[in-house]
């Protein structure tokens, strides 16, 4: 990729808090135009990686560049060139919507004529028209996540970083936020979006970092990180807990191949390299052991598969696993 | 939804200039960006008007409390109790705008309003900048709600209009020093409750163990010695002498009282000197959660 192609470009990045290693030497390169999904439990170091290349932090190693203009050195470029928008919903809730609009195009120093037209702009294309007058505590969740979006393209930036965008949204507001992604990059926009959603990152991006405990465990696209994990799976959901051994004894005698035990859901997912006949395999030896089957299926893997097979958990139990917070208190 | 031009391409007519390139460039930015958050701040005012109340109503029932229960058993010698306290109540009512500002700041922080001002190419001091200026006009508010009350209770000012309009600015320029404290406490303590409980249990002993509302004479000597090297006490001999509120003149050995007025001006300075660049500096590595 030549390096005008390049959007966002970060070698080596290395971050360490009071007690934490939050990124332990982390490259990431984005074409520019395209979508790239940061994918990552909490505290695998998605939040620092994006805080470092939109200028808020300071790496402790590495360097990276946006828009062709250093992180370190030419950090006043770089923030007239990129938006920020997060999972927190920076809105100045004791402002209208288009006084918040307002005082951002300001602060990108816009002339006050211009500043007020891209306001009234964005609130229209944001639905949010009707409400500019409110001020934005009265705003529902979805609304102050869409003023937030549009509140980080009042400059129309050719780089754009999402931090979970879509955390604690509705499926409609979800929705809503998609599309605007869609089109965004559609208009050569360059994203780059953190999540948790493997969903979202299959959905959106046409490259996927994996990064799990401060270092990328892998990357490229949705298909071919799914083939990294074979091909079809079984997932066998069985009644009583008690039934969870025996149940993998029998996917491993029929597939010959070691199954994933998941107590907590009460399930053993096995590869299926045959497909159906597998299954059927599985369901013969199921029945001669007498296991009380609740559900049984056979379905295509997915990024979660991805996820479990390169970090050794799901990604949305990894809050579970005692991680620190990725940024101390 | 009408289709507007959200790309890139959306620049070409849109007149984003570059990072400033000189030094007149630069301090132009710093003040444009400072009163854009300046006049965003005094616009909540608009939306909570109960916190300029919450400013104004405490002092006025200090000045109540003290004058009328607590100053009936208080004997001042050379002064009555009323004259006495009122340069105390102002100076108690301007520390404590350090609270105000810990609030707004650390309120920011956990909103992440500071990321997203910290992502924009404005002036790094701006938002502290524009904070503290628009607190100070609320101060301001305060300090002239306090003065109509103090004269409806009989306070007066004895010496002088000069010398009244220089304990006004000595005010002002502590309250602003006050407010820097305050962007500093908001920015390590990142949560309004956080705030609330440590501006509280620090302000109330700093503005008491002073000459705030007794004089320190009688105070175990110890005590008295923290309390007459109290900036605070410095600052209210100091609005007493410009106000012409003086009771018996000062017997300790404590410099600041011994030359009140410029001791205030020095130790405002002196704070204003120590936490604003602190504060600019803390800002410029803070984040949010």
């Amino acid at each position: 990729m030549a390096a005008e192609d390049t959007a966002v470009r970060a070698v080596g990045i290395r971050k360490r808090y009071k007690r934490t290693e939050a990124l332990r030497g982390v490259d990431l390169s984005v074409e520019k135009g395209t979508v790239c999904g940061l994918l990552g439990p909490n505290g695998a170091g998605k939040t620092t990686m994006v805080r470092i290349l939109t200028t808020l932090l300071k790496p402790d190693g590495g360097e990276a560049t946006v828009a062709g203009c250093d992180v370190l050195r030419q950090a006043a470029q770089v923030r007239y060139r990129i938006g920020l928008a997060g999972q927190y919903a920076a809105v100045d809730e004791l402002l209208t919507g288009r006084a918040n609009l307002e005082m951002v195009g300001r602060l990108y120093h816009l002339p006050s004529r211009q500043a007020k037209a891209r306001a009234a702009e964005l609130l229209e294309r944001f639905d949010l028209a009707d409400a500019a007058g409110r001020v934005a505590k009265t705003y529902s969740g979805g609304m102050r996540r869409r003023l937030d979006l549009a509140a980080a393209l009042v400059a129309a930036p050719p780089v754009l970083f999402l931090d979970e965008p879509t955390t604690g949204l509705d499926p409609r507001s979800r929705n809503d936020v998609w599309q605007v992604i869609a089109e965004l990059v559609a208009d050569g926009t360059t994203v780059l979006l953190t999540t948790q959603y493997l969903e979202e990152a299959d959905r959106l991006a046409n490259k996927i970092v994996v990064i799990d405990h401060g270092l990328v465990v892998a990357e490229g696209t949705a298909a071919q990180l799914k083939s990294k994990v074979g091909g079809e799976r079984i997932d066998v959901v069985v009644t009583e807990l008690d039934q969870l051994a025996p149940t993998a004894a029998a996917l491993r005698s029929a597939t010959q191949s070691e199954p994933t035990v998941e107590p907590d859901d009460r399930r053993v997912t096995v590869a299926a390299p045959d497909g159906a006949a597998t299954l059927t395999a599985v369901v013969r030896e199921l029945d001669v052991a007498g296991i009380q089957v609740a559900d049984i299926g056979l379905r295509r893997p997915t990024l979660d598969d991805v996820f479990l097979r390169l970090t050794g958990h799901r990604a949305e139990d990894a809050e579970e696993s005692g991680e620190l917070e990725e940024v101390t208190r | 939804m009408t289709a507007i031009d959200l790309s890139p391409s959306a620049r070409t007519v849109l007149d984003l200039p570059g990072p400033p390139t000189n030094a007149v460039a630069k301090a132009r930015w710093a003040i444009t960006d400072g009163l854009t958050v300046a006049v965003r701040n005094l616009r909540h005012i608009r939306q909570v008007p109960d916190r300029l109340l919450n400013a104004t109503v405490s002092p006025i029932m200090f000045v109540l409390l003290f004058a009328y229960v607590l100053g009936s058993a208080i004997a001042v010698p050379g002064s009555n109790y009323r004259e006495f306290l009122m340069p105390g109540i102002f100076v108690q009512t301007v520390a404590f705008c350090c609270a105000t500002t810990a609030m707004g700041v650390a309120n920011d922080m956990s909103k992440g309003l500071i990321d997203r001002f910290r992502s924009l190419p404005m002036a790094r001091s701006a938002v502290l900048v524009g904070r503290t200026s628009a607190d100070l006009v609320e101060g301001l508010i305060g300090i002239a709600v306090m003065a109509g009350c103090g004269l409806a209770v009989g306070w007066r000012i004895h010496a002088g209009f000069l010398h009244g309009l220089e304990g006004f600015a000595l005010l002002v320029l502590f309250g602003f020093a006050m407010n820097w404290l305050g962007t500093i406490i908001g920015l390590l303590m990142r949560s309004p409750e956080a705030v609330q409980s440590l501006v509280f249990v620090t302000l109330f002993p700093i503005t008491f163990v002073a000459n705030t509302f007794v004089p320190t004479e009688n105070m175990t000597p110890w005590l008295r010695n923290v309390a007459d090297w109290n900036p605070v006490s410095a600052l209210v001999a100091a609005e007493r002498e410009l106000f012409g509120n003086v009771g018996a003149p000062y017997t300790g050995g404590a410099w600041p009282l011994q030359h009140p007025v410029p001791a205030a001006f020095l130790y405002s300075l002196l704070l204003l000197a120590v936490f604003a660049p602190l504060a600019v500096r803390r800002y410029r590595s803070a984040v949010g959660r």
